[in-house]
């Protein structure tokens, strides 16, 4: 039997290189996509580890994910449908909560309920976050220019850059360059008074990354948590019927229907070079597979350091993806219940279950949670982001039954003396012994957990240190700086290889964006129709 | 204010005056205003807009934002703040306001009630407690939400005079406009002011919670002997228009929700240049404005008088039929009383001047089908509607 020759090879299925995939099968390449699991998606799965329940056991719920790739790709024929979340809310240990309800009178009552001059600031600070997330977006389906060429594509590329930037005016610009290297208790502090409201709006800005909430470059952070929108409501999250492997399962429906093929349990051990130039992959198992295009999911660390020759790599790029800020701070719980747990501080019917719960009501403790981890100990207080997304998709659990998602920051890339079972354990129990404190029947509802630090990020998934963004979304490592300076436009540095995951611009986040931003730059070099859609404009 | 945690369960509050309403709603046809369900037509649009033009319509007020201003430093506080110079109003008046951010683009306009020496009233459209309390550093001044402590009702029309006398409501002879009592109503507490939003003869009634049904069931208890109509929203967008009464939020963005660089504006660019002081010492916002002072203005809302009866809605303004885009109409209405298509829109200027010919062009339906109209506009300076028994004192009796 004759080896296929295939156009393109992308290495990793997560849903960057199933997006990726896809436009470059659309686009009539013969494409193939190698998976090291023997199941789909990367981070973006769904899985039944305790009989009759799903978890969406990394990524947990989807806001980012761009609709013109979903347009374009047709994934809502291809079964993905994203329910819009109704509310967030921290309990407060005194006994009282703050909600984020998704109504506009009952959110500004709620805010006036702990602060009146909260919820009037909330206008301000609500239109600047709405400023910061215009100019953003208009960047995610773009490809960074670089500003040191003179090529005219990058010229233009940099000149509307500096159009959207100079759109705003001389105080806004000053606003925004702080608002990139501010902290982000520090920058709720310019609005808000009360604690839990701080607290509660900080959160987002440490999810994902080695920084705590007075770290400088967080507030960015916020942005990457409320850039994405559901349906024109920007800040909105939702959930992916059917959990994540729904996101990941609709695109690699997609890129099968236009021809492309995936391979699971073929983990790629190198990229073949040849004369400067990509000639194909070797799997673990010796089968050797050529293609003229490569096509990296993995994050910029493993892709340089592990999967490349070191010998073909240029010893700028082996440097700057060695010290590539990759750093593992969260773990996450996926949790079987035996039914709907309560919480006494809630008020009967109340609609905050429906959506995000924290348990953490004050900088001091975000600060103090991420402390732990500085010393390398997971946070004994630590932040929790808990849901129950089986309240809407009943799909996730048995009828009565429920699932719940924790994402836990911070955690540890390796604690003192390295992990064990044990001490996995011992994480997960301060997790679920925060959670009963305020809802006195989870434990007894508990059927099943699955716990995952770092470790198992990085052995199950892949992902470096088990970093769940490819890499911090610092300012230095973003736009024409992600991963490295002068490899921002998806092309490695040997001819015929590119990179599509998260460690490109514009980063992570389920967003499919470096997948189609990455693929139109194949299609270009390869001198293919572009079948990546253009943003949606808002004016 | 207290709020109860269960506050969830209804979206939207109900003002101390909403069971009188319900109760006279035939329409249940409900808007939101400040997080309350106040109603847009109660029971029939024509009826209480002539209740307003030609008898007396009654108003629930409550939602508008209201701050409390006091202290030894209240007037420099507020003179710093506001564009106005304050320095003619005296206890028991009130005067109309603006106030800007730094960069003297409008933050929100208002009404000012000085009720004594040290003691002020704000009302505005927006919620304004972040700014006041922001600019309120180095001052000793108190700032403190009353918008949910005071039952307000506005009561409106050529016969209110009569009707609130009527409803024994006494000392309403000599008072001004924007002049302040305060008064008694069947032996509760009502301060009365001669203000209002309806470009008629009207006041506002302020007054504990407590006393709000029997304040309406006093008013309504003379209805036999005048037509007097509950009214919502959509009469007040229609009076407001022919009174010439901008809304904030509506016929411009406030500064401080506004997104996009520009799409702020100044109070000379929505023709509130008259409540703006420059030489009344410095004030926020006045560095900027002297700078634009000198300038030729960019732009301005514009009272029109658009030819035809067609429906106006959303338009855009042309210099000539057919010519350049030169603005857009921000709000319309068609005026009973003028038989008359008003609209306010916001214009470009060239050298400081409106253009010579102004046309709108619109679309609109008949039956399903859609047209499109050209019809020419004619600016106007004045308000489109202000009849003179508005400011007789005392006010003509019926």
């Amino acid at each position: 039997m004759t080896q296929k020759n295939y156009d393109a090879i992308v290495i990793g299925a997560g849903h960057n290189g199933l997006t990726n995939a896809a436009f470059l099968a659309k686009a009539g390449l013969d494409v193939l996509v190698l998976e090291k699991n023997d199941y789909t998606g990367g981070a973006t799965v769904s899985r039944e580890l305790y009989d009759g329940w799903k978890y969406s056991n990394c990524s947990y719920v989807c806001s980012l994910f761009r609709p013109e790739i979903y347009n374009a790709l047709d994934l809502g024929r291809h079964g993905l449908k994203v329910v819009p979340l109704t509310a967030s809310m921290t309990f407060k240990q005194d006994g009282d909560y703050f909600g984020s309800y998704s109504n506009p009178n009952i959110r500004r009552r709620e805010l006036m309920r702990h602060s009146q001059r909260d919820a009037d600031a909330a206008v301000r600070f609500d239109a600047d976050i709405m400023r910061w997330c215009r100019l953003i977006r208009g960047f995610l389906l773009r490809t960074p220019p670089d500003p040191g060429s003179f090529k005219p594509r990058d010229a233009f590329e940099f000149a509307y850059l500096l159009k959207k930037f100079y759109e705003l005016s001389e105080t806004q610009i000053y606003e925004f360059i702080r608002f990139f290297t501010m902290s982000i208790a520090e920058y709720l502090e310019n609005y808000f008074e009360n604690e839990t409201i701080l607290a509660h709006y900080s959160g987002g800005s440490i999810i994902g990354t080695g920084l705590g909430v007075y770290s400088p470059g967080t507030a960015y952070v916020l942005l990457h948590h409320a850039m994405g929108d559901v349906d024109g409501n920007v800040g909105a999250w939702g959930f992916a019927r059917g959990g994540m492997g729904a996101v990941s399962g609709s695109l690699a429906s997609a890129l099968l229907s236009y021809g492309g093929e995936i391979r699971n349990e073929s983990e790629v051990a190198q990229i073949l070079v040849s004369g400067n130039k990509a000639t194909g992959v070797r799997l673990t198992s010796g089968e050797e597979i050529t293609a003229k295009t490569i096509v990296s999911n993995l994050d910029a660390k493993r892709t340089f350091t592990t999967v490349m020759d070191e010998k073909d790599v240029p010893p700028y790029v082996l440097e700057r993806a060695r010290n590539f800020k990759i750093r593992g701070s969260s773990g996450k719980l996926n949790i079987a219940l035996d039914g709907m747990p309560t919480f006494p501080a809630l008020p009967k019917d109340s609609p905050l279950t429906l959506g995000h719960m924290h348990f953490t009501d004050t900088l001091t403790r975000l600060e103090r949670a991420y402390d732990d981890w500085k010393d390398d100990r997971w946070s004994a207080d630590p932040y929790c982001d808990f849901l129950i997304p089986s309240q809407y998709d009943p799909t996730l659990a048995p009828p009565g039954k429920h699932m719940a998602t924790v994402f836990v920051q911070y955690c540890p890339v390796e604690p003192d003396g390295g992990w064990s079972d044990v001490k996995r354990d011992q994480f997960g129990q301060v997790v679920i012994d925060q959670i009963a404190d305020y809802s006195p029947d989870f434990k007894d509802l508990l059927l099943h957990a699955e716990i995952r630090t770092p470790r198992e990020l990085e052995d199950e998934v892949g992902l470096t240190q088990g970093n769940i963004f490819q890499g911090e979304l610092t300012f230095d490592q973003l736009m024409f700086n992600r991963p490295f300076p002068g490899y921002a436009q998806y092309r490695g540095p040997v001819k015929g290889m590119y990179m599509c995951g998260s460690s490109t611009h514009p980063g992570g986040g389920v967003m499919g964006a470096p997948g189609a931003n990455a693929a139109r730059e194949i299609l270009r070099d390869l001198g293919k129709p572009d079948t990546t859609p253009e943003e949606f404009s808002d004016d | 204010m207290n709020i109860d945690h269960t506050h969830f369960r209804q979206a939207l509050q109900r003002t101390p005056f909403h069971d009188r309403y319900a109760a006279m709603s035939t329409t249940e046809h409900w808007a939101t205003w400040n997080t309350y369900k106040v109603p847009y037509v109660v029971d029939k649009l024509s009826t209480e807009y002539f209740s307003v033009r030609s008898g007396c319509s009654v108003m629930d007020l409550t939602p508008m934002e209201k701050y409390r201003i006091e202290g030894k430093d209240a007037f420099a506080y507020l003179d710093r703040l506001l564009t106005r110079d304050l320095s003619k109003l005296r206890p028991g008046r009130v005067t109309y306001v603006a106030w800007c951010n730094d960069d003297g683009k409008v933050i929100d306009d208002g009404t000012l009630f000085q009720l004594d020496e040290n003691t002020y009233r704000l009302c505005s459209q927006h919620h304004q407690l972040d700014w006041l309390l922001m600019s309120a550093a180095g001052f000793d001044v108190q700032v403190a939400v009353e918008t949910h402590d005071i039952a307000a009702l506005a009561v409106q029309g050529p016969t209110s005079y009569s009707v609130l006398t009527a409803a024994g409501i006494h000392g309403l002879d000599d008072l001004k406009p924007f002049g302040i009592k305060d008064l008694q109503c069947n032996g509760f507490p009502v301060t009365v002011s001669r203000t209002g939003y309806t470009g008629d003869l009207g006041y506002e009634l302020w007054t504990d919670p407590d006393n709000a049904l029997a304040l309406w069931d006093a008013i309504f208890a003379v209805r036999g002997q005048y037509d007097i109509h509950p009214i919502g929203l959509d009469t007040l967008e229609m009076v407001r228009i022919e009174a010439g009464f901008i809304m904030p939020g509506f016929d411009f963005n406030c500064a401080e929700a506004t997104v996009r660089n520009g799409y702020d504006r100044s109070p000379y660019e929505v023709g509130l240049g008259w409540v703006v002081h420059l030489d009344k010492g410095h004030f926020t916002g006045r560095n900027a404005l002297v700078a634009e002072k000198a300038r030729h203005a960019k732009r301005r809302l514009t009272k029109l008088v658009v030819d035809g009866n067609k429906p106006v809605g959303e338009a855009f303004i042309y210099a000539g039929k057919n010519g350049k885009q030169v603005g857009e109409v921000k709000c319309t209405t068609w005026s009973p009383i003028l038989k008359a298509n008003l609209a306010i829109a916001d214009i470009e200027l060239r050298n400081g001047k409106l253009p010579q010919s102004l046309w709108a062009r619109f679309d609109y339906q008949r039956e399903l089908k859609w047209n499109t109209a050209w019809a020419e506009c004619h600016a106007q300076t004045k308000p489109f509607y202000s009849p003179e028994h508005k400011s007789a004192t005392p006010p003509n009796p019926f």
